[in-house]
């Protein structure tokens, strides 16, 4: 990523290194009246690594994202992203990519993806000037300029990864990113995602129901039961993302761990 | 890795042709939409024309299509500048409707307690019959364009308000709580999210508006005044010049079909992402 985007202290290069604890959730419980949604959710991911959280619909997945982004607080326990605790300091360092891509069908895929700058106060001119050469970079050269109407699915969820890319945010979170996509353009984004993540490496928390994905897009993966939501069970996947796909989900250790996470979804 | 290898992008990814269709097909097409709107019409000004002259009814009556078309020619010294009149009034009153109403519409949103409070009053003024309210004004503000632009204001600026209103509190929380990850500011979030996704509705209401302002004139050169359309229907009603009245509400209709023309062509400028709707 240009250097000139990195601007803010909470992004990527105004941290120092690699290490230390991206996403910490201790005892994490959530309740909407009488509804359990979430129970004593604990677990743990470095700086810079990808976490999946795989369960049953309904079972507060995405609650929990928006615990971790700030947008809700939990009724127990305590979330640290990078160091911060305070709501608001958390927003501050998450961006979240909701399933549905969420554009501005009134602006061009260029200008949807500068909404960020804008809305640190930067000019519009500016903003495009140093977005322009990411289309180019995450393979949507001369897509700039198009309505999100005129794209397709996939192609509006790459603009829409873009987006939160230009935040500059240095945690991702992924909520059913690709859940609209048919299974052939799924496949393709996955690895667009990881070689995109690969060149831009961000803490991710993705949430997912597809077993598949978590692991293949996650270092260590979650499962969570249903309502209320605990963990049943944490897999280390942590399979290499420069391999052909097709290799690894035959591989033993793929199937191992696939029937173990559908074995505790349950 | 590089990224220098993008992935492949095919016709598939580009689901529109950008291309726009060329004039003949569009005239092609809104002759094909408009067509039985004409038919209909001339189909109705046929009948209208026989039953008149096979029944015998009297010009003071009910004057025939012909005799209407007419009067034109006899009365268009008092028509047209009477339409200029009325014409400006019509414009006047609806660019000071849509102006307050988008404000009012803006300032309701964005507080809570504002909008708690006026929209009951909002909803209250719309059941005082103008017909009674536009007399007062002549009283209060006499006989020039002010009163008239007060009353089409005010019949015009309640669509607006409701429509756009509507628009601005329909925008999906999803975008909201996006915005809110991407550091926007509640203004910003206005800017860059609601006024725009409102547009559509306030262009509704202005629809709608731009139907009712050629009878808020009418209603205000009825309460007092010496021009206008209004005023020349006042003065032939009472000497049974009925041709002259309909030639009146005939140009009066034209006033409505433009301004509702001119709307709907701004909103095409305006807002040329929206879906595209049957045209009414």
């Amino acid at each position: 990523m240009p250097a000139e985007l990195s601007s803010n202290g909470n992004g990527p290069h105004g941290a120092s290194a690699d290490d230390g604890v991206g996403i910490q959730l201790r005892g994490i419980g959530k309740r909407f009246g009488e509804i359990v949604a979430l129970r004593g959710i604990d677990f743990e991911i470095q700086r810079h690594s990808r976490i999946g959280i795989v369960g049953p619909s309904g079972g507060g997945k995405s609650t929990l994202l928006h615990i971790v982004a700030g947008l809700m607080e939990p009724d127990t326990g305590e979330v640290t992203v990078e160091g911060a605790t305070a709501a608001g300091d958390r927003l501050a360092r998450c961006a979240l990519m909701p399933q549905r891509d969420l554009l501005l069908p009134w602006r061009t895929a260029l200008d949807n993806a500068t909404i960020a700058l804008e809305n640190r106060g930067i000019s519009r001119s500016e903003a495009r000037n140093r977005t322009r050469p990411l289309f180019a970079r995450f393979g949507l050269a001369m897509f700039e300029d198009v309505r999100p109407a005129q794209l397709s699915g996939g192609m509006r969820q790459r603009v829409s990864f873009l987006r939160t890319l230009v935040a500059d945010k240095d945690v991702l979170l992924l909520d059913e990113p690709f859940g609209a996509l048919d299974s052939i353009t799924r496949a393709q984004m996955q690895e667009w995602l990881l070689r995109a993540l690969g060149e831009e490496p961000r803490t991710v928390l993705l949430v997912t129901h597809d077993v598949e994905e978590a692991l293949l897009l996650s270092k260590v993966v979650v499962v969570l039961s249903a309502r209320p939501g605990r963990v049943v069970r944490e897999l280390t996947a942590d399979f290499p993302t420069d391999a052909p796909r097709r290799e690894i989900v035959t591989s033993p250790k793929f199937v191992a761990l696939k029937e173990q996470a559908l074995e505790a979804i349950g | 890795m590089s990224a220098g290898a993008p992935p492949q992008l095919s016709e598939e990814d580009l689901l529109v042709p950008a291309t726009r269709p060329t004039l003949g097909k569009r005239l092609g097409s809104m002759t094909r939409t408009y067509a039985s709107a004409v038919v209909l019409t001339l189909g109705l000004l046929v009948a209208w024309e026989l039953t008149v002259r096979l029944a015998h009814i009297p010009e003071y009556l009910l004057p025939s299509p012909t005799q209407i078309l007419g009067d034109f020619k006899t009365d268009w010294v008092i028509l047209w500048p009477a339409m200029w009149v009325t014409l400006r009034e019509v414009l006047i009153g609806f660019v000071i409707a849509t102006a307050a109403g988008i404000g009012l519409a803006v300032l309701l949103h964005l507080s809570g307690p504002l909008r708690r409070a006026l929209y009951p009053l909002l909803i209250g003024s719309q059941t005082i019959p103008i017909v009674v309210l536009a007399p007062i004004l002549v009283i209060l503000l006499g006989y020039g364009i002010l009163p008239k632009l007060v009353i089409v204001a005010l019949i015009c600026f309640f669509p607006i308000v409701v429509n756009g209103l509507d628009g601005l509190r329909a925008v999906d929380d999803d975008f909201i709580q996006m915005m809110y990850t991407l550091d926007a500011t509640r203004w910003g979030i206005f800017r860059r999210v609601e006024f725009p996704g409102a547009l559509p509705s306030f262009f509704s209401g202005m629809r709608i508006a731009a139907t009712f302002a050629a009878i808020g004139a009418v209603f205000g050169e009825w309460s007092g005044s010496n021009a206008g359309l209004g005023y020349v229907m006042l003065e032939a009603t009472p000497n049974l010049l009925t041709a002259r009245i309909f030639a009146a509400i005939l140009m009066l209709t034209v006033i409505s079909l433009a301004l509702f023309g001119l709307v709907s062509l701004l909103e095409r400028i305006a807002v040329p992402w929206a879906p595209k709707r049957e045209s009414a």
